[in-house]
């Protein structure tokens, strides 16, 4: 395949093209996708995205990394799998979804949809800290962090008042466990 | 038959009624639940969009405790069990990537855990089984049975029922007495991944999702994941709210369900920690 032209492409790496790239990361066969738009017709959030799963895909094989890279629907992807089910081509579109999340992080590109990313990072220092996830501090915490302050405050006491919500958070033992399996991941 | 239980953060939270209502419809089946050891979180969906190694690292960990225990792992969560579950996978499609993580991270798993939805596990034993507890036929529920995502999905991972038109929930609520209706958003996504990232898109998914069990003639909704039960249940006022319908169906879990047939007491099944209020959906149990 053509690579796309150098004002197009991000620095992925010299001797691999982003299509290579994202096909290795994902395990999957990025240039068997002949476009049929099954993964978009089944899609729940593609309504609310730039771009189209089948898009994603056709940007990829062209090369075209920074416009799928800076996009919204790479972070909406909820990872339902619909598209993954429905492909008959074989590719699981919601594996390339989380090599694409992961290529964008890596690159230090600005995410089409900045409170997803800072949700998931969120959700994750909570379990990086207990082992387990503790709802009210890592809702605390992002509510911080995206600065969106008083949505859902009454859900969330009414969710108290019913006994959803655990005030204190109980922690695993082997938290130090926990600790170096983030500490290997974070190691490339 | 006896299990190593994985309830998952939710359980011990926002789902408490579901750990409750699990281990009470458990132990009249007959069905052994010992929970794994100081388990930690299986990264849900916030693992695989940041890390795929730690993805599959999280649940390695747990999966390595079932080992210990030699037995296999069943959880009620529909999330964790898709993120246990891609282990087991891994293991049969790529046993080389799973060991070469493995090794990066020094878990010592050999691979020979199976992991089961708790609706699975429920279902392997069949309905006549099912059938042979209930004391209280739940006629006058019109249930949509609600699968959502990743109980079903992907197949290659789940193993589990048809992933475009799965029945073993409508199964079971049959057995129970209860009326599955039929309803062609049983496996749509519910977006509970972005309720409180994106609400708006979660909103719309559930308005979507609730609007058609109505129409499909549903005076409930069954579910087998906290997640899901979470987004439907409390965002339903939103929902009314948003797009100015009357929606008012309880989410139950369908442990509760369960519970209820087989005669157990309401407080072993925390239909008080609901949000949208079942009393009157209950009351009609039995009326036909």
């Amino acid at each position: 395949m053509a690579k796309a032209t150098a004002e197009d492409r991000l620095t992925i790496s010299d001797d691999r093209t982003f299509s290579d790239e994202i096909g290795r990361l994902s395990g999957q066969n990025i240039t068997a996708c002949y476009q049929c738009g099954e993964c978009t017709g089944g899609c729940p959030v593609a309504y609310a995205a730039d771009l189209m799963p089948n898009q994603v895909m056709r940007l990829i094989q062209l090369g075209q990394d920074e416009s799928v890279l800076k996009s919204s629907m790479i972070w909406l992807c909820v990872g339902c799998e619909t598209c993954t089910t429905r492909c008959p081509r074989g590719i699981e579109l919601a594996a390339v979804m989380d090599a694409l999340r992961e290529t964008s992080v890596r690159l230090g590109i600005a995410a089409g949809e900045p409170a997803i990313r800072k949700f998931h990072e969120t959700f994750l220092n909570s379990v990086e800290r207990g082992g387990r996830v503790h709802e009210v501090s890592m809702l605390a915490e992002y509510k911080l962090r995206s600065l969106n302050l008083f949505s859902d405050l009454f859900l969330g006491a009414k969710m108290f008042l019913k006994g959803k919500l655990a005030l204190i958070p109980k922690f695993i033992k082997n938290r130090r466990e926990i600790k170096r399996i983030f500490g290997e991941a974070r190691r490339k | 038959m006896k299990y190593a239980y994985y309830p998952g953060c939710s359980l011990h939270s926002t789902a408490k009624e579901y750990d409750l209502s699990t281990r009470a419809v458990c132990r009249e089946l007959g069905i052994e639940l010992e929970e794994i050891p100081d388990w930690s979180c299986c990264g849900a969906s916030s693992a695989h969009s940041l890390s795929r190694e730690l993805s599959i690292a999280l649940p390695l960990r747990d999966l390595a405790k079932a080992e210990e225990m030699g037995l296999d792992v069943v959880t009620p969560c529909a999330a964790c069990f898709n993120r246990l579950k891609s282990v087991v996978a891994l293991a049969k499609n790529d046993p080389e990537r799973l060991q070469s993580i493995v090794g990066k991270f020094g878990i010592s798993y050999k691979g020979s855990v199976n992991v089961l939805s708790l609706l699975e596990a429920i279902s392997q034993l069949g309905e006549e089984a099912v059938k042979s507890h209930v004391r209280r036929e739940l006629s006058g529920l019109k249930v949509a049975s609600y699968y959502g995502c990743l109980l079903v999905r992907p197949p290659d991972v789940s193993q589990f029922d048809d992933p475009e038109n799965p029945k073993s929930m409508d199964n079971v609520m049959a057995a129970l007495g209860a009326e599955p209706v039929e309803w062609p958003y049983k496996h749509e996504c519910c977006g509970a991944g972005l309720s409180l990232s994106k609400p708006e898109v979660a909103v719309k998914l559930v308005h979507d999702i609730l609007a058609m069990a109505k129409r499909a003639g549903a005076n409930c909704v069954a579910t087998a994941c906290p997640l899901c039960q979470g987004n439907l249940d409390m965002r339903q006022s939103q929902v009314e709210s948003r797009y100015g319908e009357r929606i008012g169906l309880p989410i139950f879990y369908f442990t509760q369900l369960m519970g209820m047939a087989f005669g157990l007491p309401n407080s072993s099944l925390g239909f008080n920690k609901l949000m949208v209020n079942p009393n009157r959906v209950l009351a009609a149990v039995g009326s036909k």
